[in-house]
């Protein structure tokens, strides 16, 4: 990693926690700056100032903190699994959204809440929330699974033909999906409505410690894949020249990404582009190595779902629109900027 | 030593190779020959690991090539390829880097970096060593996989090197840079296997030469002893004539021109009866400008 990199990522270390700090205090309920740093010192014994309104403390932590805390982690995974696809599939382009890991994701999470009775598990409870997870993790894992054995041509994925079964598993996963909507009770439908939009609104300590551990591991463990990523864009078989492991590589970086978006899915619904532009908007600023793409995603995917949530829970106040809605209609013009810019 | 014996490989019932048995010594450049679809980049994918054969073995310093780990076979062999299909904007330092990749587990040490500053100024790369590899013209970007490549045995005497057609996409200047360098690493103890077609420079750089067709090795000496028109005839059914060069005493073939009648080429056209004729329809010389 050179000197700048560096720079960068200490510059997005900064802000990211800046940005989470200000997001605590905006909302529906307007929480001033001092008193969310009154709240946060006294929480940890370093204040004990009594004047302060207890009603700005009871929403901080039971309220915006889980939520903030959870569009950071989701941010994360979905940025640094977006940058890891884009390495394995060596097109910049990729992302899990694209090549239909999402909608097998929420698929499978739509089934289970649709057989939510048959499988005798509320989803209010902490086994029915690890249920979903685990349910969102096989539908994301599957997905990626068939779309890759698809795309291989001689052996090697072709981009076209990865692009093209993604659109056909996003259609049938669409179409699935559409059935169960259509079966759907009320309460049912509200619920998958969620899914489908995206949001952070259902953020609880509870569901947050419950998704810790599986968003974790892959921030923890694909950075060490990106000496493995960087020779893959020469070509699998010249990193295989290279003694890298190439079906190590794969297996793990595919398995670990969609551990990362399945279980963001499952608690947050598919929040598209977050994947696809923030690890191009990081290569953008310092450069393509993947060591810095890999954490400088993490830490910027983290700072603009946070500033996303921000503006679901404020442009219309006290209304909350879909953060996969905001994230969309930001990401869409963006991400047309670049196929044009990459065209050219 | 790089030893192989009775190599065979075959794809959907169609045999590429058959009975393949050549070896390549340490401090030795030998040039492999022949038409497109002899086999020549199947047998390199064969020796590099990238594919495995049907029947036969492959053996580098005594040992089967499957037999070694990823890891250590990436330290003793190095193949430069044909295509490079890198679409990320990778900078020329931050590729040539990738060739000490086999060498570090997280970071490149002091050393690496020094190997890699050798590499780039050997190949005429260090000046632009900080831009966009994908804005090089095709001979500079071939001149950065050499630095890669180079990089990635730089270290190791014992090492082989593998080179897919090196010059296609360089000046003559690099061309002859390119095998001189691959002649001296040899003389530092590097088995060198390089395919080549230009049959000159393979004359003037091999120590020996390997023509292969049909996926059988036919022919296996010193240039002196390979290069005749009858064999370049029976390998590439072109006509040629050889002149010994007075001061490298090695050969020099020269070709002939091939001919084909314009009648062969779309009857509907009618073939020019006089060319000066009708040039002189669509030019006005230059005196009678003045």
């Amino acid at each position: 990693m050179i000197l700048k990199q560096r720079i960068i990522l200490v510059i997005l270390v900064i802000t990211m926690v800046l940005t989470a700090i200000i997001s605590l205090g905006l909302g529906a309920f307007h929480i001033p700056i001092k008193e969310v740093f009154i709240a946060l010192a006294n929480k940890i014994g370093l204040l004990h100032n009594t004047t302060t309104d207890e009603m700005y403390a009871d929403v901080l932590f039971a309220i915006r903190m889980p939520r903030v805390l959870l569009g950071m982690l989701v941010g994360a995974a979905l940025g640094i699994s977006g940058a890891a696809i884009q390495g394995i599939f060596r097109n910049p382009l990729a992302e899990p959204g694209l090549i239909g890991i999402s909608a097998g994701a929420s698929l499978f999470a739509v089934l289970i809440i649709a057989f939510e009775t048959l499988l005798f598990v509320s989803l209010s409870e902490l086994l029915g929330y690890y249920l979903l997870a685990f349910g969102a993790f096989v539908g994301a894992g599957l997905t990626a699974f068939v779309v890759y054995q698809i795309s291989k041509k001689d052996g090697r994925p072709n981009i076209t033909t990865m692009l093209l079964a993604g659109i056909a598993i996003n259609a049938l996963a669409g179409a699935l999906t559409g059935l169960m909507t259509y079966m759907a009770t009320e309460q049912q439908l509200r619920t998958i409505t969620f899914w489908m939009l995206g949001s952070l609104g259902g953020a609880t300590w509870e569901n947050l410690s419950a998704i810790f551990p599986f968003i974790l591991l892959p921030l923890a463990s694909l950075p060490f894949f990106s000496k493995a990523l960087n020779a893959f864009a020469l070509g699998e078989e010249q990193a295989a020249l290279l003694g890298i492991n190439t079906d190590y590589t794969k297996r793990w970086v595919v398995l670990f990404s969609t551990l990362a978006v399945g279980s963001s899915v499952a608690v947050s619904g598919i929040i598209g582009f977050i994947g696809l532009l923030v690890p191009h908007t990081v290569r953008l600023l310092g450069g393509v190595d993947y060591k810095y793409v890999l954490i400088g995603s993490m830490l910027l995917g983290a700072m603009i779902l946070t500033l996303a949530d921000v503006l679901s829970r404020t442009l219309v106040a006290p209304i909350e629109l879909p953060i996969g809605v905001i994230t969309a209609l930001l990401g869409t013009p963006v991400f047309l900027y670049i196929l044009i810019k990459e065209n050219k | 030593m790089l030893r192989i014996e009775q190599l065979s490989y075959e794809i959907k019932g169609h045999r590429v190779l058959k009975d393949i048995s050549l070896q390549v010594r340490k401090g030795e450049v030998v040039a492999l020959l022949g038409a497109n679809g002899a086999g020549k980049s199947t047998l390199m994918r064969l020796i590099s690991g990238e594919l495995k054969p049907t029947s036969g073995s492959i053996m580098l310093l005594e040992k089967r090539i499957d037999k070694y780990d990823n890891r250590t076979l990436a330290r003793g062999r190095a193949m430069l390829s044909q295509q490079h299909a890198i679409n990320m904007a990778y900078t020329v330092k931050e590729l040539v880097v990738m060739g000490r990749y086999p060498h570090f587990q997280s970071s490149p040490s002091t050393q690496d970096w020094k190997i890699v500053e050798e590499t780039m100024a050997i190949c005429g790369i260090t000046d632009f060593a900080d831009r966009v590899y994908l804005s090089l013209s095709g001979g500079e970007q071939q001149r950065v996989q050499l630095a890669r490549v180079l990089s990635q045995l730089w270290d190791n005497p014992d090492a082989l090197l593998l080179l897919d057609e090196p010059i296609s996409a360089l000046d003559l200047h690099y061309q002859q840079k390119v095998l001189s360098i691959a002649k001296s690493l040899s003389r530092l103890g590097f088995m060198v296997l390089v395919i080549l077609h230009d049959i000159n420079m393979a004359s003037l750089y091999a120590d020996r030469i390997i023509m292969l067709k049909n996926g059988r090795k036919w022919l296996d000496g010193t240039p002196n002893e390979v290069l005749n028109s009858k064999n370049i005839y029976t390998i590439f059914s072109v006509e040629s004539l050889i002149s010994i060069d007075n001061h490298s005493l090695k050969p020099h073939i020269l070709f002939k021109e091939m001919r084909m009648e314009p009648q062969l080429f779309n009857p509907s056209l009618r073939p020019c009866s006089n060319r000066e004729d009708s040039l002189s329809l669509h030019y006005t010389p230059i005196n009678e400008k003045l």
